[in-house]
């Protein structure tokens, strides 16, 4: 994408967000609602500032992105070498499949509670619930990319000499890399989405979603909308800049995507 | 380089509607760095002999030996291009595709390097040896195969098609391209086409193939002085004899059905 084109996209995505903003602030100051129910959006500025000056939200933040990373890093670490195994093995793929397609469907969030009886409230909940969202979009983007894998690469490769091992790691790899990209993206929006939810009952003190809950005791709307600000805030800055800038510097730069969505 | 020998080869695709046989008691020989083309309708087989020769398809019956070994499964011995672009690593620089086969045969980074910018200058891609293949004209891309199956110094290159999906003028710059790689490399080439013209062109013999099942149907000699001129009385005198051979099947086909 050129310079210009970045510009105008920004400038576009800009005047959408003012014009949403307008609508909003219009709302909010015509006196249809109680002002406690809707803020105005000076108000939740100026509550954002003061939780994010006081550190409290970003030591929210903090803990809710600990969840999530390590949630996701595990969901990575068990859906990309097992999608890959169910796309190279007929029978891991035979036994693995009925398995991923009765649990796929079940949403996390219904787990919760469930979670909370095992595992107790806090970390360990929160951050299973994460990997159980996050394991199924990289597990199927990886199956599917292996097996999408273009069979000349791998005639190719192995009338050049390559061994399993280079295979896999030299052509199946790479060559998958547009699913598996693609399922990190989805799975780490799954994660977020995942990790709010999860706080909102399984945390105790601390995480993005337990901010929105416990100032719902108190009415503190102000506070619900600024979280919900640095939810939304975070979860674009990872969409757009670890996965766009990972796009760009591989699959983008190979030409094995089209121009990127969005 | 190397001769190759291909003795009773025969092999029967199993569909799903049966058997269907792909090649039938297929015998000829090739010397060493001789250029053959293998021509012949679509369905004749070319491809399926050259998937058997180059060890991706194992034959039902026969064998073929290069330079006295038998065939088992494919080995460094042989480069293959292919028809389809695509057959390049997207992911991977010129350089790095056509550095592949020595990176498994474990040459240090340095050496490898140096014989794959070598390997591109040969088909004059010295200026492109960072370019990613989607950065490449089709014609391009294919020139990089060819240096690819090159760069790991096989005796024997087998090439299915490799200018087929390349407009006119690009493929007579390709075979003139073709034609001085062999002559500074010396290679054995098998190269199936079912281009008369290219094939006349290229080769030091022509392998006639039949259809239905694949068979030899004959074997004719270019004895053409090289570089060949494809507008001079020869030249197109040769063409007209590979054409009979070719269009008496088309007739044939045409009175069974």
């Amino acid at each position: 994408m050129s310079n210009g084109q970045q510009t105008r996209t920004f400038i576009r995505g800009a005047v959408t967000i003012a014009a949403a903003a307008a609508v909003y602030e219009v709302l909010a100051r015509s006196g249809i609602f109680a002002a406690a129910l809707l803020p105005t959006i000076p108000t939740i500025l100026r509550a954002l500032y003061a939780s994010l000056a006081n550190g409290t939200m970003i030591q929210h933040a903090i803990f809710t992105l600990y969840r999530v990373m390590l949630g996701f890093g595990l969901a990575v670490a068990v859906g990309i070498p097992l999608g890959i195994l169910m796309a190279r093995f007929r029978r891991v793929e035979n036994f693995f499949l009925p398995l991923v397609s009765a649990m796929m469907p079940i949403p996390s969030f219904a787990l919760v509670p469930l979670f909370m009886l095992w595992f107790g409230i806090g970390n360990l909940t929160t951050i299973l619930i994460v990997f159980y969202a996050a394991t199924f979009p990289m597990l199927f983007n990886t199956w599917s990319g292996v097996r999408s894998v273009n069979p000349l690469w791998l005639r190719a490769a192995g009338a050049m000499g390559a061994d399993e091992n280079s295979l896999f790691w030299k052509v199946i790899i790479p060559g998958a890399s547009p699913f598996i990209i693609t399922g990190m993206r989805q799975a780490f929006l799954r994660a977020w989405i995942a990790v709010v939810g999860a706080e909102m009952i399984a945390a105790s003190d601390w995480g993005l979603g337990w901010v929105i809950f416990d100032a719902k005791e108190f009415l503190n709307t102000d506070l619900m909308l600024a979280a919900l600000i640095v939810i939304g805030g975070i979860g674009f800055a990872f969409e757009r800049l670890v996965f766009g800038s990972l796009e760009r510097n591989t699959i983008q730069r190979w030409g094995m995507s089209r121009v990127a969505k969005g | 380089m190397v001769p190759i020998e291909i003795r009773d080869v025969t092999l029967v695709y199993d569909t799903p509607g049966g058997k269907v046989p792909g090649v039938k008691n297929v015998n000829f020989n090739i010397g060493a760095s001789e250029f053959v083309c293998i021509v012949g309708p679509s369905g004749c087989g070319k491809s399926t002999l050259l998937n058997i020769i180059a060890g991706f398809l194992t034959p039902a019956a026969g064998e073929i030996r290069i330079g006295g070994k038998k065939v088992d499964g494919h080995g460094m011995d042989r480069g293959v291009v292919f028809q389809d672009f695509a057959q390049l690593f997207p992911w991977r620089t010129a350089l790095g595709n056509v550095s592949f086969g020595l990176e498994m045969k474990g040459v240090a980074k340095e050496e490898r390097d140096k014989i794959a910018r070598e390997q591109l200058r040969l088909v004059k891609l010295e200026k492109f040896v960072n370019s990613y293949p989607h950065h490449l004209s089709g014609g391009m891309q294919q020139r990089v195969a060819i240096a690819r199956a090159l760069a790991y110094n096989p005796a024997v290159l087998l090439m299915d098609e490799p200018f087929a999906a390349l407009d006119a003028m690009t493929r007579d710059d390709m075979q003139r391209l073709l034609a001085d790689v062999w002559k500074a490399t010396r290679k054995t080439v098998i190269y199936v086409t079912h281009n008369v013209a290219e094939a006349v062109y290229l080769a030091d013999r022509v392998i006639v193939m039949s259809p239905h099942p694949g068979t030899v149907k004959a074997e004719i000699k270019i004895d053409l002085p090289r570089p060949r001129d494809p507008l001079s009385v020869e030249f197109l005198d040769c063409q007209k004899e590979l054409l009979r051979h070719l269009g008496h099947d088309v007739k044939v086909e045409e009175a069974a059905n």
